[in-house]
């Protein structure tokens, strides 16, 4: 269908689509259709931008922001995958903790923000206490469905060929279950950069979440949005890292059945 | 030390049931070594509970089973594990080898036996229906495994996929020999590689009738007992239909 000048081609179709957002916003200020108070110009949030990272506060808030996901993501991942993979094995364990694990699932991370506060004060511990109840969760459901899902004649192979133990669970289980849990890591990932925004507008002085905070209380609307384009853009650059790791050779035939 | 006289699979009047289903009923079976046995029946006659407890997967509600060495399936598909590549899953059937440079031959002779040398690295997913089976093939035969339990491995294939596929089990078999229990409803299969069929009846499926076939393996489609032991199997599950025919096979 699509043939090959296409192919060569297709790159600028989302170029296009975001340089036909950016006219609309420039040429939305530009005739003054909204409020410059109400929304800042592409012109502004350039200044706000160079300004912000003159400053070397933009790099900080990144680095700090980065810093609390990456281990916050790192602790949940530890911690679920294990639990997901032992779950998946054993029914009894499903029923039991099933329900529990849905509960906690469907609590809005942001719901634990008092107890976040009293409990680790301000700095990194809470945002990072946030960021695992966020992730924990969907998770080890996710690696517990994938395990349950592996069809049964992986396991009679494995019985003909003597695996056993914890040979079966990182020979036989785990990579079964590895493309899946890819892409669980993807959109766990996302969840955890959407709450880290919102779990540094409380008990942090830095970070990406408390920068949008804190233009917001100085009515700097060019620097949020200044703010919320890179974590957009951190956000889609972390995705495609992650993405590539669908691309190893033992996993991709996780997406092409 | 094995005894080379002694039936490597016994089955002594076995019946199975799923609650209030019964699927087997009262079944004798025992194979010699090295013997090719082929289990024909209709569909949902319990071909594939009577391969379970053959494995141990199932155990029977009675009557015993007994099993001798090492016993590896083929699966119909998908029984390669899809993130090892070729040679990675043929190596699974060597683990029981611990020296490395024997292993490296045995494998690279398995390589030569079924001829996908140049599609060592790749993985399954990148190889045909045909070529995939020919590597659980090679998989099941490496290193001292002893019997094979095929469960219709050839009928996800197309037709002249299957012709081929039968005569490199044929030719696979002189190399290894091995004793095979095949499951299938393809006749033609069926009389083409069988010492001795065995036709079950429907459920609670009992052995309606059992065929020796003495021309030796491996033999021609067109062979004579072939179609010989074709027209009896067609007969006893009723679908011998010419009138014509004046060979038909009527004895138990």
């Amino acid at each position: 269908m699509t043939g090959q000048p296409f192919k060569k081609l297709s790159f600028l179709l989302p170029v296009a689509v975001i340089f036909c957002l950016l006219l609309v916003w420039y040429l939305t200020c530009r005739f003054h259709l909204v409020a410059s108070f109400q929304l800042p110009s592409p012109g502004d949030v350039v200044r706000s931008f160079k300004e912000e990272f003159a400053s070397g506060r933009l790099i900080n808030d990144i680095i700090a922001s980065m810093w609390r996901v990456t281990v916050g993501f790192i602790i949940s991942v530890c911690l679920a995958i294990p639990s997901g993979l032992w779950l998946g094995q054993h029914l009894a364990a499903r029923k039991a903790f099933v329900p529990m694990l849905n509960f906690f699932r469907f609590l809005s991370p942001l719901a634990w923000i008092p107890f976040a506060i009293l409990w680790f004060h301000i700095g990194d511990k809470p945002a990072i206490f946030l960021l695992f109840m966020a992730t924990f969760f969907p998770l080890a459901l996710s690696t517990m469905a994938a395990v349950a899902n592996i069809p049964k004649i992986y396991f009679r192979v494995a019985h003909d060929y003597n695996y056993k133990g914890t040979e079966l669970l990182t020979k036989v289980t785990f990579p079964a279950v590895l493309p899946q849990i890819v892409t669980a890591l993807r959109v766990t990932y996302g969840i955890a950069w959407i709450v880290i925004v919102a779990a540094e507008m409380v008990g942090c002085q830095d970070g990406l979440g408390y920068g949008i905070w804190d233009a917001r209380n100085g009515l700097r609307l060019d620097t949020a949005v200044c703010y919320m384009i890179i974590i957009g853009v951190l956000g889609m650059g972390v995705d495609r890292l992650l993405a590539q790791l669908t691309k190893l050779p033992n996993l991709r035939w996780g997406y092409e059945r | 030390m094995k005894d080379n006289t002694s039936n490597p699979l016994i089955l002594d009047n076995v019946s199975h049931s799923y609650g209030e289903l019964a699927v087997l009923q009262n079944l004798d079976i025992k194979v010699e070594r090295g013997e090719f046995v082929v289990l024909v029946g209709p569909s949902g006659c319990g071909k594939t509970t009577l391969l379970n407890l053959l494995s141990g997967h199932l155990k029977p509600t009675t009557g015993k089973i007994k099993a001798e060495g090492i016993m590896r399936t083929v699966y119909q598909s998908d029984g390669l594990f899809p993130w090892l590549t070729v040679t990675e899953n043929i190596n699974m059937g060597l683990r029981s080898i611990a020296d490395e440079s024997e292993r490296k031959k045995e494998l690279s002779e398995l390589f030569e036996l079924i001829n996908l040398q140049e599609f060592k690295d790749h993985y399954p997913h990148e190889l045909s229906g045909g070529m995939r089976q020919r590597v659980e093939l090679a998989r099941v035969l490496a290193g001292d495994s002893d019997i094979l339990l095929m469960d219709e491995p050839f009928s996800a294939l197309d037709y002249q996929t299957r012709l081929r596929l039968r005569s490199e089990l044929n030719r696979l078999l002189v190399k290894r020999p091995r004793t095979v229990v095949f499951v299938t409803h393809d006749i033609e299969e069926a009389a083409q590689l069988a010492d001795r069929v065995l036709v079950l009846s429907n459920r609670p499926a009992t052995i309606s009738k059992e065929l020796r076939i003495d021309a030796k393996r491996p033999r021609d489609l067109t062979h004579p007992a072939v179609i010989e032991a074709m027209r009896g199997i067609l007969a006893e599950l009723g679908l011998q239909t010419d009138s014509s025919d004046t060979n038909r096979t009527h004895t138990p």
